[in-house]
């Protein structure tokens, strides 16, 4: 088998990292940056990209678009297609680009507001996805597998897709059942790991009310930490900051309103695949996850390939 | 007790209006995104059913000075599973844009406005973040921009 890196495409995309990942989640970045540069993935970074909109958009919806469209016209000008690593910056610029695409009358309005504020334009040329799906779609898991090193059979993990990666589904045009995502649990089997099933698998996270009301919103981490924990799980493995923060950077708040232990260590998925490559975990940023996965590394050593 | 003669019959016009609000009105009561909904799981604070029902039935003072329409996670289990297609993750951003018109706007949301205002993300890119950043290996980022600001300006958002 060819494992050398000629016969992988480079694939082009903008890295759009929105605002939690650049600040709250280098590991992520990290990790996904190093992943990507291996399987033939070039990253174009834009310095000036700014907040994707979302928060806003239970403020002032037409203002949410208008942030989008801002950071949309910037990625047409440079022509490439824009990649995500935060799960609710995918959602809110896919929905404002299909919004601005499929309404004459809005983008014209969004174009008078974006050039008369800004001096911006956009024509309605944006492509957006998220990292995950370059992953899954343009890279394809038998590319990946033909690239594993390192032997990571031992894991069981607990995959969590989160909410805005597969849903609003009419969105997404169908990319997969949102009550039935299988891409995650794909790309953790294509590790060589165990993606295990738990109950309420597809549950969110709680992080979108978070900043309105902590209680519910952990009570809603909580149930899903349970629900892992069952399950005996190694890690959890996700794909956006936001439900990291809640899940990992959380975990230690939950465990003591609820006095119970998790210890649960939660993984950006590019942190395993990274692994599964043969990086080493301090390439991958293991050394900024919280909750120390201690116990993980030790079973995957001993069984180093 | 609802005393009718408090009833505001246009509510339910005016949020069919407000986009994302279109399709309230198709709403037939059947409890599915009550059922799914994961914040109703944890707290009875919030019920999507109910709370279309009060803005169906006109209780427009009761619904835009709630607590509980800024509940909603945006999850979109809802959303997937309506019969109707009432998009009530959208119908809940519609009430709240007509909330905020209206002058409740929660504090946290006030705070979030000010920091997208200053910096154009939620989150500083101080230099130290930047240097954190440059000690990993990662590029350097534009600590602000003042177009988000601009946008603001130009839509009269104001986080007071």
């Amino acid at each position: 088998m060819n494992k050398s890196k000629d016969n992988l495409l480079p694939f082009q995309y903008l890295l759009y990292l929105g605002c939690t990942v650049p600040v709250r989640a280098l590991n992520y970045e990290l990790s996904a940056r190093k992943v990507g540069e291996k399987l033939g993935i070039r990253f174009v970074d834009i310095p000036e990209f700014s907040c994707c909109g979302y928060p806003i958009k239970s403020v002032n919806r037409y203002a949410s678009l208008l942030m989008a469209a801002r950071n949309l016209a910037l990625a047409e000008k440079r022509g490439l297609p824009l990649a995500t690593l935060c799960s609710a910056c995918c959602g809110a610029l896919t929905e404002a680009n299909h919004e601005i695409r499929g309404d004459r009358t809005l983008r014209k309005r969004i174009n008078e507001d974006l050039y008369q504020s800004l001096g911006r334009r956009y024509e309605g040329e944006g492509r957006i996805t998220h990292f995950l799906r370059v992953l899954q779609q343009d890279v394809g898991i038998e590319r990946i597998k033909e690239q594993v090193q390192f032997d990571l059979s031992s894991l069981l993990l607990a995959p969590h897709y989160g909410c805005h990666y597969t849903k609003p589904s009419a969105l997404y045009g169908k990319i997969e059942d949102p009550e039935n995502p299988e891409s995650l649990d794909e790309l953790i089997l294509a590790t060589g790991a165990e993606p295990i099933s738990y109950e309420n698998k597809l549950q969110c996270c709680g992080g979108g009310v978070l900043a309105i009301n902590e209680q519910v919103a952990l009570a809603m981490t909580r149930n899903k930490l349970e629900h892992v924990r069952a399950q005996h799980a190694d890690a959890m493995v996700l794909f956006c900051p936001f439900c990291s923060i809640m899940y990992e950077s959380n975990q230690r708040k939950i465990e003591k309103v609820y006095d119970t232990e998790f210890k649960l260590p939660v993984l950006f998925y590019p942190q395993l695949l990274g692994l599964a490559l043969g990086m080493s975990p301090d390439e991958l940023g293991f050394k900024m996850n919280r909750v120390k996965p201690v116990e993980l590394l030790k079973k995957i050593n001993r069984r180093a390939a | 007790m609802i005393d009718s003669r408090t009833l505001d019959p246009r509510f339910k016009l005016r949020i069919a209006q407000e986009p994302g609000g279109e399709n309230i009105k198709k709403c037939f009561s059947c409890g599915t995104c009550t059922a799914g909904c994961p914040v109703r799981e944890v707290t009875e604070a919030y019920n999507p059913g109910k709370i279309i029902r009060m803005a169906l039935l006109g209780l427009k003072k009761e619904v835009l000075s709630s607590q509980f329409i800024w509940l909603c996670s945006s999850c979109y289990t809802c959303s997937e599973r309506c019969p109707q297609d009432v998009k009530i993750p959208e119908l809940m951003s519609a009430i709240k844009n007509i909330a905020v018109r209206e002058g409740y706007l929660p504090s946290p949301l006030k705070d979030q406005i000010s920091l997208l205002s200053s910096y154009g993300r939620l989150l500083e890119i101080s230099d130290f973040e930047n240097e954190k950043r440059n000690e990993s290996g990662l590029p350097l980022l534009q600590g602000t921009t003042d177009e988000v600001r601009k946008i603001f300006e130009r839509l009269g958002i104001r986080s007071e």
